[in-house]
């Protein structure tokens, strides 16, 4: 019924071998708030060993230099969300994370974790997303770097294979001078705790932090994978920050984004309102950032 | 099995176990620290939380052999073995400032969550030695409790914080009970439970563990509605480690059990009417075989129709629940008839006319079903066939048990264990058959545990309703008629259906002097979960729609509400629906008052039901209500107590009535001690057991405080008067001469500890125990006029909800509350009851609803069903009114449900005071509210069942 053995490989080549002897029959575990309950209520059927990943220092290491995060895939929220570093030039996933179940679960969960499930709006993919984040992976044997959008196929679904491939880090470019980021989700009371509608953005002003220079935008669920809002992103590079732009985005994002209306979650009506709400909330948040990321501290080493 | 080694609270352990083990498995069976708590095995309820190198997380969903060589800390590490001179009194140890602020904030109720809780607030007072209420919320986000309403736990923390800051402890804030207690009654005694429930020593029905001890597993329906044609166990029966596999062929008495209505098979036989019916039990050497063996039992199914709902059930094509039942499916029709009702609509001014519904809602006690049955003669503690449950009714489990294994009654013992809340969902039977049948069959005790998914999908839910009310008045304010239609889901078995819907019926109508009344009610059978007893008994649904229809009356009527409800609120000489006329003890007016004065009306010119600012509208909302004490309706309703003093001064009081969480203990220990004038520590109270209590009635209907309470209070009254006799021989005084005070009997100046009179008594061949039979006023039948009830609770409270004008999310800022109980016997445990019923009544109407899709319920997991959390939960303003009950025990009446009963209501007017849109359907679901108000519309019919 359950597993029969549980490894704790200590390094990521040990994690490998691993997968490799037990030939599809393991499967890689990180918090395993996803997976473990998923094979304890049937979803997923049990393998024969778990390959836990949460002793593989490597993996664990929230690093960076210059102007790049690196985010061990076995970071958990809890981690992200504290993280000073991420808080002032990632806040977006700071914000992301940091709302991930509660704190038990957070202490566990991990980023990895989140993005290898591969739902279309689970809050650390969103804010991931809007950052522009690639993943450094072990697909097939081969260690490489892929945009993140490249790991999603379906909802559930990952380009993973989990009792093959490795998910080892993710490259984040922090914000810098005159760019910010901010993450925001909507939640009812009722039924599954899973966003009615998240979104991230992040923003690059120009010089005198008048103008929208560039601009990330990702709110969903609003299809099968996590998607950036290019038209709305398209509207606003090299406007003026100022409310009718936000509105021009707005009604952009209004025509341009078609969520549907997902059982005892939300209706579509619902979720077009709340695509509105958003960016109302997280584009003015991220400029605000923006153009006050003189104050962000150093980069610690 | 291979070997893990952790360190538990500083002790070094190593066990052989199997890899595929969860962390908190290992410390409950393994290391049998049952401190830690499984509520849910979701990583939803946060009470399995332990410190893994010192960082909290859910040991449900934590693999243990990540624990490898890990410091581990669980409530039991908590506390630790104190020199004499700083234990606590009542145990041996010296608890952390977190177990000692539990104790003194009130903070522990059933006490089920409490070593959740605890440990996650240590992580956070670890990490902040001052954090801030948010802080609080936001560390405690998942973790729940079902009892307290969190106000208290959050002092609590905040007072603990305090303490190991340096800055000494927090005191409790008390409550503003007018009488002036007594010795003993009026004050906060801690129960005597409540060291044991902070320290994790408290044991639940799960922690006890026999030796040779076996599993059970249910087998549940595979349709809402079918025929069974052919069951074949074989397969079971042939698994390794599986010890029996039993059918409804194998049970040698009657196979049917019931509260009141005999209808519900112990394991389906020609039919199931619902998804949770059994059909098929198995105990094996473990959980998981009895699992396994549960996938290789074959039964062939005819699927019937589908009766999904109380509406279509009242359709005469629809498909038939219970063939042999002579109503069709019809479970009962009830009525209320007063004045005349055409009249009273031909005198109003002013008539409105309203439908509501209320979702079928579940307990979600935080510890889920758990019986365990130990075979006759299995070893010399169990002579007879023993079964362990924490249940509301154990004299009625023993009654069910007794029939179904064709015993007689005396040779079947129910020892009631610590229940982990019950708010009406333990009175029905869950595991306790199935766990006496397996016993029986296997020789062997067998415990059988329901998971949380197993008990949301089977145990008794609130019915849900559709009521439909008319109500008019004259322009002036007074109530003419109130006409109300009822249809309850009574779901697949009767359960306690009849009684939960009569309350509905009878109080359909409001607290109010209503001189033309008619109320009909329809419970329904249909393939839903049964509906049975819950917190607020069928008055939760009704005063949700006459609570709303009162506010549209009196907005029609261009009154205040208050006002309007101040006019026509039950007083002392006003008659009630049924025909009661109520001759004392009404304390609505005075709950009214002092509501309406901490709504800041002292200037009503200034004073705005509701605004709005920027995008946030806000709103006040005002409900009343009233729920009667005791079963009433002509049911004989009595209780027995025992009460026993000892050589040594002590004293113990003995009845079988249930103490899920609200305090019974502590009630009934202060009562006996106020009579024997002994310290309330030094009298001990033994629950539910029906080998060594009397018969305490079921703890059901706000009775037990004054039920067993009077049966408490009088048992010790006579214990003291024969001690008063015996003492007065010896002193040489007349016995009316003798105080009885601080453990001693006192005369003239001279004093003899009352344990010596005991001696005396005894010498004389006599015990110092009398047991006491208390009868409670005689009530009539519905339809007979006179006196329904013996007494009712009176409570209003007022609601402050500030609604997200962009996105419809809302939020209760503000409840404040006045309850009239008669008399605060325990202050803080009262205070605990009160909020913890207002934040209930809060899910009720806003997270909780159990949903079906035409049978077949969707809502099972707790992931699926969302109780209040910490976050959620509003400042509370607690007034207590005691307008005394001259039968009651010192005065006192019911209070367990009825502040659960107005929230809904409050909160609706609320919402509709601050966006003008009201809503007939609860859950409030913000998508459809936002809609309505973007859209201009007026009313929400439609809650997040109907997001499709
Ligand atoms: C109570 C509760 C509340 C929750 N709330 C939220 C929420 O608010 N928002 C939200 O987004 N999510 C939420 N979740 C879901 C979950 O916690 C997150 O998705 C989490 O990030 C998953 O991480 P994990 O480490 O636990 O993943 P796991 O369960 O360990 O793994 C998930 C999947 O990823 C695979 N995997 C994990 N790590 C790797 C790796 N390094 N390489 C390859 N494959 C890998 C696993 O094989 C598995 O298929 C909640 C869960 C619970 C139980
Ligand atoms: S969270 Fe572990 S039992 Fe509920
Ligand atoms: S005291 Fe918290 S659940 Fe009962």
């Amino acid at each position: 019924m359950l597993w029969k053995h549980y490894h704790t490989p200590s390094t990521v080549q040990e994690a490998l071998e691993l997968l490799r002897s037990y030939q599809g029959r393991a499967r890689v575990v990180a918090g395993g708030t996803d997976l473990l309950l998923d094979i304890r209520f049937g979803n997923v059927q049990a393998p024969e060993a778990l390959i836990d990943i949460t002793r593989i220092d490597k993996l664990h290491q929230l690093e960076a230099d210059e102007t790049v995060l690196y985010v061990g895939a076995g970071v958990t929220h809890a981690q992200i969300a504290r993280s000073e570093l991420v808080r002032s030039r990632a806040a977006c996933l700071a914000e992301g994370c940091g709302v991930v179940g509660g704190p038990q679960v957070r202490n566990v969960a991990t980023l990895g974790g989140n993005v290898a499930h591969a739902l279309p709006a689970a809050d650390g993919t969103t804010a991931l997303t809007a950052l522009d984040a690639e993943a450094e992976v072990v697909l097939d044997g081969e260690r490489q770097w892929l945009p993140l959008r490249e790991l999603y196929q379906g909802p559930g679904q990952s380009l993973l294979d989990h009792g093959r491939d490795l998910l080892l880090r993710f490259r984040v470019p922090l914000c810098g001078a005159n760019e910010g980021s901010a993450f925001s989700r909507i939640m009812r009371p009722q039924g599954v705790a899973l966003p009615i509608l998240g979104g991230a953005a992040w923003v690059r002003l120009d010089e005198s932090g008048a103008h929208y220079q560039d601009v990330r935008v990702c709110i969903g669920p609003v299809a099968k994978t996590p998607t950036r809002a290019t038209a709305v992103e398209e509207v606003l590079r090299g406007q003026l920050v100022d409310d009718s732009a936000l509105e021009r985005a707005v009604s952009v994002a209004l025509e341009t984004l078609h969520p549907r209306t997902s059982k005892y979650r939300a209706t579509k009506a619902y979720r077009r309102e709340m695509i509105a709400v958003i960016l109302r909330r997280i584009l003015p948040r991220a400029v605000q950032r923006a153009r006050s990321s003189a104050a962000v501290p150093q980069v610690r080493a | 099995m291979s070997k893990l080694q952790l360190t538990v609270n500083g002790k070094s352990y190593e066990v052989d176990v199997p890899e595929s083990r969860m962390l908190a498995e290992v410390l409950r069976q393994d290391l049998g620290l049952t401190g830690t708590k499984i509520g849910c095995e979701e990583a939803e309820c946060g009470l399995c939380t332990v410190l893994v190198n010192g960082t909290p997380v859910t040991s449900c969903v934590y693999p243990a052999f990540r624990a490898q060589g890990a410091e581990i800390v669980t409530i039991e590490g908590l506390s630790e073995p104190a020199p004499a001179a700083e234990a606590d009194p009542m145990t041996e140890l010296k608890l952390h400032p977190l177990q000692k602020a539990f104790i003194e904030h009130g903070a522990v109720q059933c006490g089920f969550c409490t070593p959740g809780v605890i440990m996650t607030a240590k992580a956070l007072l670890d990490e902040d030695p001052n954090p801030d209420e948010d802080a609080i919320k936001a560390a405690l986000k998942d973790t729940l409790c079902r009892c307290t309403g969190y106000n208290s736990i959050i002092n609590a923390v905040k007072s603990a914080a305090s303490e190991l800051r340096g800055e000494g402890p927090i005191p409790w804030g008390g409550v503003d009970a007018q009488l002036p207690p007594l010795k003993v009654v009026g004050h906060s005694v801690p129960p005597q439970e409540v060291v044991d429930k902070v320290t994790g020593h408290a044991k639940y029905a799960d922690d006890y563990v026999f030796e040779g001890m076996l599993f059970g597993r249910t087998l549940r329906a595979a349709y809402p509605h079918a025929r069974i044609k052919r069951i074949d166990t074989s397969k079971a029966n042939a698994l390794p480690g599986v010890h029996a596999v039993l059918t409804h062929e194998d049970i040698p008495g009657d196979n049917i059990h019931g509260l009141i209505y005999d209808d519900w098979p112990v394991l389906a036989a020609e039919k199931v009417r619902y998804m949770g019916d059994p059909v098929a039990i198995v105990a094996a050497d473990t959980e998981e075989i009895a699992a396994e063996a549960l996938g290789l039992i074959e039964v062939d199914y005819e699927p019937l129709p589908v009766v999904s709902g109380p509406l279509q059930a009242a359709q005469p094509d629809a498909p038939i629940v219970h063939e042999e039942w002579k109503g069709g499916n019809l479970l009962k029709h009830i009525k209320v008839r007063h004045g005349d009702i055409e009249r009273g609509f031909a005198e109003a001014d002013v008539i409105v006319e309203r439908e509501y519904h209320t979702p079928t809602t579940d307990h979600a006690f935080m510890e889920p079903e758990c019986s365990l049955a130990v075979p006759a003669g299995y070893d010399a503690e169990h002579p007879k066939l023993t079964v362990y449950v924490g249940s509301q009714i154990p004299y009625e489990d023993r009654r069910q048990i007794a029939r179904a294994l064709a015993l007689p009654e005396d040779q079947v013992r129910v020892r009631g264990t610590l229940i982990g809340g019950g708010f009406g969902g333990k009175e029905d039977i869950a595991g306790q058959i199935h766990a006496a049948l397996l016993a029986q069959a296997t020789g062997r005790p067998v415990k059988m545990r329901y998971t949380r998914q197993e008990s949301l999908l089977f145990h008794p839910k609130r019915h849900a309703t559709v009521i439909r009310v008319k109500a008019g008045a004259t322009r002036d304010g007074q109530l003419t008629a109130v006409q109300a239609e009822l249809y309850g889901d009574g779901g697949a078995y009767a359960s306690l259906s009849d009684k939960v819907m009569t309350r509905a019926t009878t109080h359909a109508t409001g607290p109010y002097a209503v001189p033309n009344a008619k109320v009909d009610c329809y419970v329904m059978y249909t393939n839903n979960p049964p509906s049975g007893a819950f917190r607020g008994f069928g008055v939760t649904q009704s005063a949700f729609a006459v609570e709303q229809t009162m506010d549209i009356l009196a907005q029609e009527l261009g009154i205040d509400p208050v006002d309007f409800r101040r006019d026509n609120a039950l007083r002392v000489g006003a008659t009630t629906v049924t025909g009661q006329v109520l001759r004392e003890s009404v304390g609505l007016l005075e709950t009214i008052k002092r509501v309406a004065r901490d709504m800041n009306r002292g200037d009503p010119e200034s004073f705005l039901w509701g605004w709005r600012e920027g995008n946030k509208a806000y709103g006040w909302g005002f409900a009343c209500a009233y729920k009667n004490t005791g079963l009433g309706g002509g049911a004989p309703d009595r209780a027995t107590a025992e009460v026993e003093v000892f050589p040594n001064s002590t004293a113990e009081v003995r009845i079988s009535s249930a103490d899920m969480g609200q305090g019974l203990s502590v009630v009934l220990a202060q009562v006996a001690a106020e009579e024997l004038g002994l310290p309330p520590e030094r009298v001990h109270v033994l629950l539910s057991d029906t080998d060594l209590t009397p018969d305490g009635g079921p703890t059901t209907a706000s009775r037990q405080t004054y039920m067993s309470g009077n049966a408490a209070r009088y048992a010790a009254d006579a214990v003291r008067q024969a001690l008063a006799t015996v003492a007065a021989e010896h002193l040489g005084v007349a016995p009316d001469a003798l105080v009885f005070a601080e453990g001693q009997v006192r005369a003239n100046g001279s004093a003899v500890p009352l344990g010596q009179v005991v001696e005396w008594m005894r010498a004389q061949g006599q015990d110092a125990k009398v047991r006491y039979t208390y009868d409670a006023p005689k009530t009539q039948p519905l339809g007979t006029g006179g006196d329904m009830h013996f007494a009712f609770s009176f409570a209003t409270q007022a609601a402050f909800v500030e609604v997200d004008l962009e996105t419809g999310e809302v939020r209760v800022l503000r409840i404040i509350a006045a309850s009239d109980v008669g008399r605060a016997i325990n202050p803080k445990m009262l205070e605990g009851q009160v909020e913890g019923g207002i934040v209930m009544g809060m899910g009720n109407c806003l997270t909780e609803e159990f949903i079906m899709e035409e049978g077949v319920p969707w809502s099972t997991f707790l992931a699926r069903y969302r109780v209040p959390h910490i976050t959620q939960t509003p400042k509370i303003t607690s007034h207590i009114v005691e307008s005394p009950t001259a039968e009651g025990p010192f005065g006192a009446k019911g209070v367990g449900e009825l502040t659960s009963i107005n929230p809904s209501p409050a909160i609706a007017n609320a919402v509709y005071h601050a966006t003008g849109v009201r809503v007939y359907r609860i859950p409030i679901d913000q998508d459809a509210l936002l809609r309505a108000i973007k859209g201009g519309k007026k009313e929400v019919h439609a809650t997040w069942h109907d997001v499709k």
